[in-house]
C-alpha cells in the first residue's frame, strides 16, 4: 500500500514527469486529429440535413463537445487544485494553471458557436438561455482565476490563491446554474433550449462522441505543452531543468 | 470563543466610527447609481417600476464591492493581520468577526437606504418593504464572500478591479434571488419562496465563507 | 523546548538559507544575526508558523507547530517589525483591543500601568496618529509589559527607541528570561540582556 502511494507521488515531482508529459503529447495530439477527421467526416459529409433546421444544425458538433469540455475541465481543476491544498505538490498547481486557458477557450467556443448557430435559428445572437447564460458566468469564473495568477508574482502563492479559488468556484457552480435555471423559467419568454433539438440519430450522436473524444485529447495534449513550458520556467534554476535545456539545445 | 469575534466586530465598528467618510462615501455611491438610471433611462413610472428591483439591486452589490478592497487591507498594512492570525483562536471565527463589522457598516445602511431610493422608482409600500427585507437578507451574503475575493488579492496591484473579477459572478445567485423576490412582489405573487432561498444563502455565506477566507488570508501573509 | 531543524527557504529563485538548526530551552535566548535580506525576519515568522519552510521543521515541546496549531499560539508572542496599532486608537484603546484579540484579560488599571512603564501616561488618551515613531513603537512595546507567554519572538524590537528605552527593553526580556520564558529576536544594535543564556545563529 505504502510503496504504490510511493510510486504516484513519483510523477508528482515535475522533473519525473517532465518527460513522461513529452512522450504523451504526440500520442494525444495523434489521436485529437484522428478522432476530429472521423468527427467531422461523419458531422459534416455523412449525417443527413435536418429537415427543420437545415445544414445550420452541424455547428453542434463543435458547440456540444466544448459545452462539456468546458465544464469538465474546471472540474479537473478544481480536482488538481484541492490535490494541491491537501498535498502541497508542486504539480498540482503548474496542472491546474496549464487548464485554466484552455477551459476558459472552450468556454468561449461554446459561446461563440451557440450565438453562430442561435442567429439563424432564433434570429437572435444573444438569447438569456439558462445553459447559455451559464456558459457565459463560467467563462467569468475561468477569467477570474486566470487574472487572479496573473496578478500574483510568487508562484507558489499563485498555485494556492488560485486553488482556493477554483474550490469556491466549483461548490458554487451548481448553486449557480441552479440559480439561473430558475430565473430562467420565471422570465419566460426565451425558453428555447439549444439541445431541445428533436431526437437525435444514431449517427448524430456518433459524430458527437468522436468530436468530444477529439476535444479531449486535444484539451490533454495542449495542458500538457502548457505544464511543461510551466515547469521550465518555474525550476529554470534548478539542475534538472539546465540538463534538459542543455539536451535539447544539442 | 463568541466573545473574541465580538472583540473583533467591536474593535472594527469602533475603527469605521472615526472613519465615517469611508462609510457615508459608500452610501452616496448607492445613491448615485440608482439615481443615474432613471436619467439614462427616461422618467416613465410603469418602466422604472419594472427595473427598480434590479436597478436597486445591482447599485447595491457594487457599493458592497467598493468597500471590499479594505476589509483587510489596513490590518495588512499596519501589521494587526498578522497578530489577528496568531491569536489564538481559528482564524475562520476572526474573519466571522470581521464579516459582521462589515456588514454593520455596509450592507445594514444600504438596506435601510434602499426603500427610500426606491420610491424614486415609484415602488409600491409592499415592493418596498420586500425590497428592505430582501437586502437584509442577502447583503450578509455579499459580505461573506466578498471576503474571500479580498482576502484572494490582499496586497497585490490592481486589487480593487480583480475584487470585483472575482466576486462578482459568485454574486449571481444572490442577485437573482434577491432581486427575485422584489419582482415576484411588484408582479403581485408571494416572495417568500425567493427570500427561503436568500436565507440560505446568507447563512452558507456567512458561516461557511469565513473558512475559505481564513486560508486565502494564511497565504496573502505567507 | 524550541528546534528547528534543517530549515530551509526560499523566495522566488533564491534560496535564503539552508540546513538551519538550533534548539532553545527554558530561559534562553536567541539572538538572529545577519545582513539585511539574509532572512532573519522571513525565520523569525516561520518559527511564529507565519511562513512555511520548503524543507525541514520547527516543533514545540517536541511536536511540529502546525500540528500543535492554537495549543502554540497561546504560548507565542510575537512583535513584527510593523506596530501592529491602529492610528485612529488612543494607545489605552490599542492595548486592550490587542489583548482581547489575543485572548487575555487585561483590566484598565493592568493597562494604565502597561502604559506608564513604557513611559506614555498622559498619553493614553491621544490617537495614536498623533504620536511619534518612537511613541507609536512604545505602544507597541507596551503589551510585553504584562506578557507571560513562554515564547517572545521579536523583530527588531530596539528600532526607533532612545538609550533609556533600550534598556529597559533589555531589563523586561531578561526578567522574561528568568522567569523561565525563551525569546528569539534580531537586533542590529548591540545590547546587553541581564540575564539568560544566549545564542547566537548567524545567517548568510
Amino acid at each position: 500500500m505504502n510503496n504504490r502511494l510511493i510510486n504516484w507521488f513519483k510523477y508528482a515531482s515535475p522533473q519525473s514527469f517532465y518527460p513522461l508529459a513529452g512522450k504523451m503529447i504526440p500520442w494525444f495530439t495523434a489521436l485529437a486529429v484522428i478522432f476530429g477527421i472521423a468527427g467531422l467526416w461523419i458531422g459534416m459529409a455523412v449525417a443527413p440535413t435536418d429537415f427543420q433546421q437545415g445544414e445550420g444544425y452541424r455547428i453542434i458538433f463543435i458547440h456540444v463537445p466544448a459545452s462539456w469540455m468546458s465544464m469538465f475541465i474546471y472540474l479537473v481543476m478544481a480536482f488538481w487544485a484541492a490535490l494541491g491544498l491537501a498535498y502541497n505538490t508542486r504539480l498540482s498547481g503548474m496542472m491546474a494553471s496549464a487548464l485554466a486557458p484552455t477551459g476558459a477557450l472552450m468556454a468561449f467556443l461554446s459561446l461563440w458557436t451557440g450565438a453562430l448557430w442561435g442567429k439563424p435559428m432564433w434570429g437572435t445572437w444573444w438569447v438569456w438561455d439558462a445553459r447559455l447564460t451559464s456558459e457565459l458566468i463560467l467563462l467569468f469564473l475561468y477569467i477570474g482565476f486566470i487574472a487572479l495568477q496573473a496578478s500574483i508574482d510568487d508562484p507558489r502563492r499563485a498555485d494556492k490563491a488560485g486553488a482556493i479559488l477554483a474550490l469556491v468556484g466549483v461548490v458554487n457552480i451548481p448553486i449557480i446554474y441552479f440559480s439561473v435555471k430558475w430565473w430562467n423559467t420565471l422570465h419566460q419568454g426565451s425558453s428555447v433550449s439549444l439541445t431541445k433539438s428533436p431526437s437525435m440519430a444514431m449517427l448524430m450522436l456518433w459524430g458527437m462522441l468522436l468530436m468530444a473524444l477529439s476535444f479531449w485529447m486535444y484539451s490533454i495534449a495542449v495542458s500538457l505543452i502548457r505544464a511543461r513550458s510551466i515547469m521550465l520556467e518555474r525550476e529554470r534554476n534548478t539542475e534538472w531543468v539546465k540538463d534538459v535545456l542543455a539536451g535539447e539545445g544539442k | 470563543m463568541m466573545g473574541m469575534v465580538a472583540a473583533i466586530t467591536a474593535r472594527d465598528l469602533k475603527l469605521a466610527m472615526r472613519r465615517q467618510a469611508d462609510i457615508v462615501s459608500v452610501l452616496f455611491f448607492f445613491i448615485i447609481v440608482a439615481s443615474l438610471f432613471p436619467l439614462g433611462i427616461g422618467p416613465e413610472q410603469d418602466l422604472l417600476r419594472k427595473l427598480a428591483p434590479g436597478v436597486l439591486w445591482v447599485g447595491a452589490l457594487l457599493a458592497t464591492m467598493l468597500s471590499l478592497p479594505k476589509l483587510f487591507a489596513d490590518d495588512f498594512r499596519d501589521g494587526t493581520l498578522e497578530q489577528l492570525v496568531l491569536a489564538p483562536q481559528p482564524l475562520g471565527l476572526t474573519v466571522l468577526g470581521k464579516v459582521l463589522a462589515h456588514w454593520l457598516v455596509s450592507g445594514l445602511p444600504l438596506a435601510l437606504l434602499a426603500p427610500v431610493l426606491g420610491l424614486q422608482f415609484d415602488l409600491s409600500s409592499d415592493a418596498l418593504l420586500v425590497l428592505t427585507v430582501s437586502l437584509l437578507i442577502g447583503t450578509p451574503a455579499l459580505s461573506g464572500i466578498g471576503a474571500i475575493g479580498a482576502a484572494l488579492t490582499l496586497g497585490l496591484r490592481g486589487g480593487g478591479v480583480l475584487v470585483s473579477l472575482l466576486v462578482l459572478p459568485l454574486y449571481i445567485p444572490v442577485l437573482i434571488f434577491g432581486a427575485g423576490a422584489v419582482d415576484a412582489t411588484v408582479a403581485g405573487l408571494g416572495a417568500e419562496a425567493h427570500l427561503s432561498i436568500l436565507g440560505a444563502l446568507a447563512i452558507g455565506g456567512v458561516f461557511f465563507a469565513p473558512w475559505a477566507t481564513a486560508a486565502a488570508l494564511r497565504i496573502a501573509l505567507e | 523546548m524550541l528546534e528547528a531543524s534543517h530549515l530551509e527557504c526560499q523566495r522566488g529563485d533564491r534560496r535564503l538559507f539552508a540546513g538551519v538548526d538550533f534548539r532553545l530551552d527554558a530561559g534562553e535566548m536567541l539572538f538572529l544575526q545577519g545582513k539585511n535580506g539574509s532572512g532573519k525576519t522571513t525565520l523569525l515568522r516561520m518559527i511564529c508558523g507565519l511562513s512555511h519552510p520548503v524543507s525541514g521543521e520547527i516543533r514545540w515541546k517536541g511536536e511540529s507547530i502546525h500540528a500543535l496549531g492554537e495549543t502554540f499560539r497561546e504560548e507565542l508572542c510575537y512583535l513584527g517589525h510593523l506596530n501592529a496599532i491602529k492610528e485612529e486608537l488612543t494607545p489605552l484603546e490599542n492595548l486592550s483591543a490587542s489583548a482581547k484579540l489575543a485572548g487575555e484579560a487585561l483590566n484598565e488599571d493592568e493597562a494604565l500601568d502597561a502604559l506608564e512603564v513604557v513611559g506614555l501616561l498622559g498619553r493614553e488618551d491621544l490617537a495614536c496618529k498623533y504620536l511619534s515613531q518612537g511613541q507609536k513603537r512604545r505602544v507597541a512595546l507596551s503589551r510585553l509589559v504584562q506578557e507571560k507567554r513562554a515564547l517572545w519572538v521579536l523583530d527588531e524590537p530596539f528600532v526607533a527607541l532612545d538609550v533609556a528605552a533600550v534598556s529597559w527593553l533589555a531589563g523586561l526580556i531578561g526578567a522574561h528570561l528568568q522567569r523561565g520564558g525563551l525569546a528569539v529576536l534580531t537586533t542590529h544594535q548591540t545590547v546587553d540582556i541581564p540575564a539568560g543564556a544566549i545564542r547566537e545563529l548567524k545567517l548568510s
